[in-house]
């Protein structure tokens, strides 16, 4: 009986393993390749559009490694709001201009790339040679949600609530840090009459003008 | 086995971030290299926590919480390049020394 159910189970087991590793390649192979060019590619908009490819990949990989909520809120956050964010900084920024050589670059990113090397080569022998204690009690798996949620409210709520007040902390900052600058009160009064429907900011071109360190006005 | 494979696509993902950051000169990749090592260390948690720690999975929780800290990096970080451009009016790396000396 046990052997049947052995010989049974046995095919459609070693059909999902196939799958898992055939997929963790395929996704795997997408991910590396949309790093490199996230990287090495001379146009800023391709390394973006391809972070979200790296994004994607990632979610990918926590489906595989059986997590779901986090596949979702991957996909939502990364792909839905870093990525987006990253290209309006890029039309924000984008200023087409090349820039200065600087001198023995390379001898600068050989470096980069031995070190680099020389440091996956560190990690990859330490993988290897670590034995690892793999868990083989009772798993989540699609129970994960609920066991995320009790960790939130038990033994994680101070983190939790902590994220919170950071997340807001970091979205008065970026408003404070990405809002332009208001001019004085003389300028003000002098500003009223040309423009009187805008807003009493400091106008973009100065702003842009003002590159030097001395104190301003 | 599989946790050594997902383990070295980490690894081979936190050097090219790594490679991506020092090298880079445009400001704006420096923070995509970010997202990089950020992403290669949740895959590390999820690796983890799905192969060494099944049951109580607090792998998954530190990734949410490395998720949302990261989307705050990244409004904050875009919010100090744009910043940093209209005063410098340039996204070159080697020009921005205000504080150097």
């Amino acid at each position: 009986m046990l052997n049947q159910l052995a010989a049974l189970s046995l095919p459609t087991r070693s059909l999902a393993e196939g799958v898992q590793i055939v997929t963790l390649v395929i996704l795997g192979l997408m991910m590396l390749g949309a790093a490199l060019g996230v990287v090495l590619l001379p146009s800023i908009v391709y390394s973006a559009f391809l972070l979200g490819g790296v994004f994607i990949s990632i979610a990918g990989l926590y489906i595989l490694l059986n997590a779901g909520f986090v596949a979702a809120a991957q996909v939502l956050i990364y792909v839905g709001a870093v990525t987006v964010l990253i290209l309006f900084a890029i039309m924000l920024v984008n200023k087409q201009q090349d820039f200065a050589p600087v001198a023995n670059a390379w001898i600068r990113k050989g470096a980069a790339a031995l070190v680099c090397l020389g440091l996956f080569a560190l990690l990859s022998t330490m993988i290897v040679a670590t034995p690892w204690s793999l868990w083989t009690g009772p798993i989540a798996g699609d129970n994960a949600i609920v066991v995320i949620g009790l960790h939130f409210f038990s033994d994680f709520l101070l983190p939790f609530e902590l994220v919170s007040v950071l997340l807001l902390m970091a979205l008065i900052g970026a408003i404070v840090l990405a809002r332009r600058e208001f001019l004085p009160e003389d300028r003000l009064v002098q500003q009223q009459g040309d423009a009187a429907l805008t807003l009493p900011e400091r106008p973009r071109e100065t702003a842009a003008l003002t590159g030097s360190t001395t104190p301003r006005p | 086995m599989q946790l050594q494979y997902f383990l070295l696509l980490a690894a081979a993902l936190f050097c090219i971030g790594v490679y991506g950051l020092v090298t880079s000169r445009n400001a704006v990749r420096v923070l995509m290299s970010i997202e990089l090592l950020l992403n290669a260390v949740n895959l590390n948690l999820m690796a983890f926590s799905n192969f060494l720690d099944s049951q109580s999975i607090k792998g998954q929780v530190f990734t949410v919480f490395v998720i949302s800290i990261a989307a705050a990096e990244a409004a904050v970080g875009l919010a100090i390049i744009l910043s940093i451009y209209r005063n410098r009016d340039t996204v070159d790396m080697e020009q921005f020394n205000l504080l150097k000396w």
